[in-house]
């Protein structure tokens, strides 16, 4: 196999750490190579944020630069056609079809872009999904980012590891049923 | 079995195993979760949060003269802090192992500046050990150890945001228990007296000497010889972005221990190579060096000296391979980081902002977002403890040279304890014209909330005696010391008035807790618009909560967002903006 790159980008407090962290430990357990980077500090309030996870039989950089990344989850539209340039073009992604207003474009400082799903749909292979909505319908908006990693273990084709169990593993007690529900929703958005 | 690990966590991981036995450090991103992590070991070690970088380097100092191992971590710029202690603990040396760490910032992902802290070994003339991966932070902090007590000198131990901050697997070892060597009063080898300096200084250079004899069998330096055409000189996470960037049959001397260097692998390794790369992040380190001895070799004329390397970034500078990207034309709008809904800073610099001819000198922390628009509530950003101090001069120079301007300066509690005290003293003993004002969230916010000298908890959350910031300054002599809550507009306007129109010397304390401190219970609410009163005038977006935008002429508040702090409803002019109780 081909080592993979996938990057998980969104707003601080989406989530995207968590994901990530769900996926990892079910790759260590298929026993790849795993190897991730993620940047705290200022972006955590509210920034933009971006998390890399790599995977094969031997791993050595952390961290990929543009034209590079296998797959992408965009946790919201925008941050999908920000980091739309570290997509490879035969790239693919897995955008939540959510808008997030920053602090400059609630301010009127800048304008949230038209069209950033429809830009991307242009461009890559991707799969969108309304995330927000598919959460909210099973209890908590919170669950969002485990829907949209159900949606990406489907793209990656990582069937074959017990995602449920993972999940189990990694997320607080208390909302292992949310969770278990929001991945398999996930997986049947795509 | 094997631990996913960030660098941090290993290097935690890899001080317990080398029975380190006292750790002190300040926070500072990307360092901190080093010291987060060694509470976990329960007794086998102590350790704490000091005030500030210097304080945390003394003590693990003075512990290592005591005869244990000690730690000590810090983000770059920490280390200028702590460069006094640094530089004498390498002529004094140490008993027992003394472990420096820099965590190094490319890129300033959470600093304000770039600089590349190997230059400190050089400077210092102590060892340098750098790890690539988390198994290295974990392996080669024991090593560093060793080489602490065979070589009677602090370690620098350096790492990159990368570095500590990815993930990678991680085989732990066992812990190593130690004997304490006892204490034995020797002023000539611990007392830094000009006459035992003297001497100090001519065994620091044969130290180094030694040091370099060592380093061409240390384990930490590294060949993995393979063709010959191409050879890499690396170290650190550089090397992991070059064993991507080069040819399969590309042959590597990784370093480990890159101060002193060892010259005569690297004179033998050029010699077995047609072409010579050093591959590096940010300033030319050992190329400078390399190129120094004689040996002809490659690096910033390709490799960039500036900001963060990637293997794409090598890929194109050395072999012109530019990276595939789509262009997908659509600009995606700023999204920088912003203070909290409901954050105790926004009232501040909501009433900062206002003021008219009036300066406002800042500090490093969260707050150093009250600069941003619409707040606008900051003028300039130094360095930690800097908010006093530069106000202090800005506030001569004003008066000096007739400018009408009058300035204001704040400090966090975390950075007051760490070095903003001197700059208050400073502010009274000089009679210097402004009011120092201490942001007391009751945490060190930005780096991921750690306790200070204020909180009245330690690393290891056990109650500590909390010093009061009230109690520091009017010891000090500021007889007027208003405690004000920021959340509330109008008492912090009036404070700020009554400090600056004050016959005797005057400061502030905008005193709430910060609303993502776990263990307090906050009065969390939501506050609602009532549309038919609200009249579009856009007032409510002054305050630069992210909760709250306006949307057809309708002020919207983000009820997921919203902590109901009503700071928005204290500046609607109609009144359509109200706290739900509920």
């Amino acid at each position: 196999m081909k080592n993979k790159s996938v990057l998980l980008v969104g707003v601080g407090g989406q989530g995207a750490i968590l994901t990530a962290r769900i996926l990892v430990n079910g790759l260590m357990e298929k026993g790849y190579d795993v190897k991730m980077s993620e940047v705290h500090g200022m972006s955590q309030r509210g920034g933009s944020v971006s998390t890399q996870v790599h995977f094969g039989e031997k791993i050595y950089s952390p961290l990929i630069g543009k034209g590079a990344a296998d797959v992408m989850v965009a946790f919201e539209k925008m941050e999908a056609v920000r980091y739309a340039e570290f997509l490879k073009p035969e790239g693919v992604a897995v955008i939540n079809d959510y808008e997030m207003p920053s602090s400059a474009t609630a301010a009127g400082l800048a304008e949230y872009p038209e069209g950033c799903l429809e830009a991307m749909q242009a461009k890559f292979k991707c799969f969108a999904l309304d995330a927000a909505r598919i959460a909210a319908v099973l209890g908590s908006v919170r669950c969002m980012n485990v829907v949209l990693f159900g949606a990406l273990t489907k793209v990656l084709g990582l069937d074959d590891i017990d995602w449920e169990n993972i999940i189990r593993r990694t997320v607080p007690a208390k909302f292992i049923d949310l969770n278990l529900a929001a991945y398999h929703a996930g997986c049947a958005a795509i | 079995m094997k631990h996913l690990l960030s660098g941090n966590e290993a290097i935690a991981r890899g001080a317990y195993e080398a029975g380190v036995t006292v750790c002190s450090a300040y926070p500072g991103t990307p360092s901190t979760e080093i010291f987060e992590n060694l509470p976990q070991y329960g007794d086998a070690l102590y350790c704490e949060w000091a005030p500030n970088e210097k304080v945390a380097t003394e003590v693990a100092y003075g512990a290592a003269v005591a005869g244990v191992r000690s730690l000590t971590a810090m983000k770059h710029v920490g280390v200028n802090v702590a460069a006094d202690p640094i530089f004498t603990a390498a002529y004094n040396g140490v008993t027992r192992g003394f472990v420096i760490v820099s965590a190094d910032d490319p890129s300033m992902h959470s600093s304000q500046d770039e600089q590349d802290n190997r230059n400190y070994a050089k400077f210092a003339k102590i060892a340098l050990v750098e790890p690539a991966d988390s198994q290295e932070c974990l392996d080669f902090m024991k090593e560093a150890y060793d080489i602490s007590e065979k070589f009677d000198m602090p370690v620098l131990f350096r790492t990159t945001t990368r570095v500590s901050h990815s993930k990678s697997l991680v085989e732990f070892g066992e812990r190593t228990e130690l004997d304490p060597i006892p204490y034995v009063r020797d002023v000539t080898k611990n007392n830094c007296a000009p006459a035992f300096a003297y001497r100090h200084r001519a065994k620091v250079e044969e130290k180094l000497e030694e040091l370099k004899e060592y380093g061409k069998t240390c384990k930490l330096n590294r060949l993995e010889m393979k063709g010959t055409k191409l050879g890499v000189i690396s170290s650190s996470i550089a090397y992991l972005y070059a064993k991507e960037a080069f040819p399969e049959d590309t042959s590597f001397l990784k370093l480990g221990l890159t101060y002193p260097l060892p010259m005569e692998l690297i004179r033998d390794f050029a010699s077995k190579v047609e072409t010579l790369y050093v591959v590096e992040e940010l300033d030319p380190f050992m190329e400078e060096q390399i190129k120094a001895a004689g040996i002809p070799c490659i690096g910033k004329e390709l490799v960039p000296r500036m900001y963060e390397l990637n293997p794409q970034i090598l890929k194109e500078a050395i072999f012109g391979v530019k990276p595939e990207t789509v262009d997908v034309g659509v600009q995606a709008a700023p999204r920088p980081a912003v203070l909290c809904p409901g954050c105790p800073h926004r009232g501040v610099f909501y009433t900062l902002g206002k003021l008219r001819d009036t300066v406002v000198t800042g500090d490093i922390g969260c707050y150093t977002l009250g600069f941003m628009p619409p707040l606008n509530g900051m003028d300039t950003c130094l360095c930690m403890g800097g908010g006093f101090s530069v106000g202090a001069g800005m506030a001569r120079a004003f008066r000096c040279s007739g400018q009408k301007k009058k300035v204001i300066g704040v400090v966090g509690d975390s950075t007051f304890f760490h070095s903003g005290m001197t700059g208050a003293v400073e502010i009274l003993y000089n009679k210097q014209n402004m009011i120092p004002i201490v942001l007391d969230n009751h945490i060190t916010g930005m780096t991921g909330h750690q306790d200070n000298p204020g909180t009245g908890y330690t690393l290891r959350g056990e109650v500590a005696n909390a010093v009061r910031i009230e109690d520091v300054l009017k010891a000090y002599g500021y007889e007027k010391v208003i405690i004000v809550d920021p959340q509330d507009l109008k008492a912090m306007e009036k404070a700020v008035q009554d400090a600056q129109e004050s016959d005797v010397p005057a400061a502030i304390i905008a005193r709430r807790p910060c609303l993502l401190i776990k263990r307090i219970k906050h009065d969390v609410g939501l506050c609602v618009v009532d549309t038919d009163k609200c009249i579009g005038c856009k007032k409510c977006l002054t305050v630069g909560c992210p909760a709250v935008s306006v949307k057809d002429r309708k002020s919207r508040i983000d009820a997921t967002q919203c902590v109901g702090c009503t700071l928005c409803a204290q500046v609607c002019p109609v009144g359509a903006i109200a706290r739900k109780e509920s």
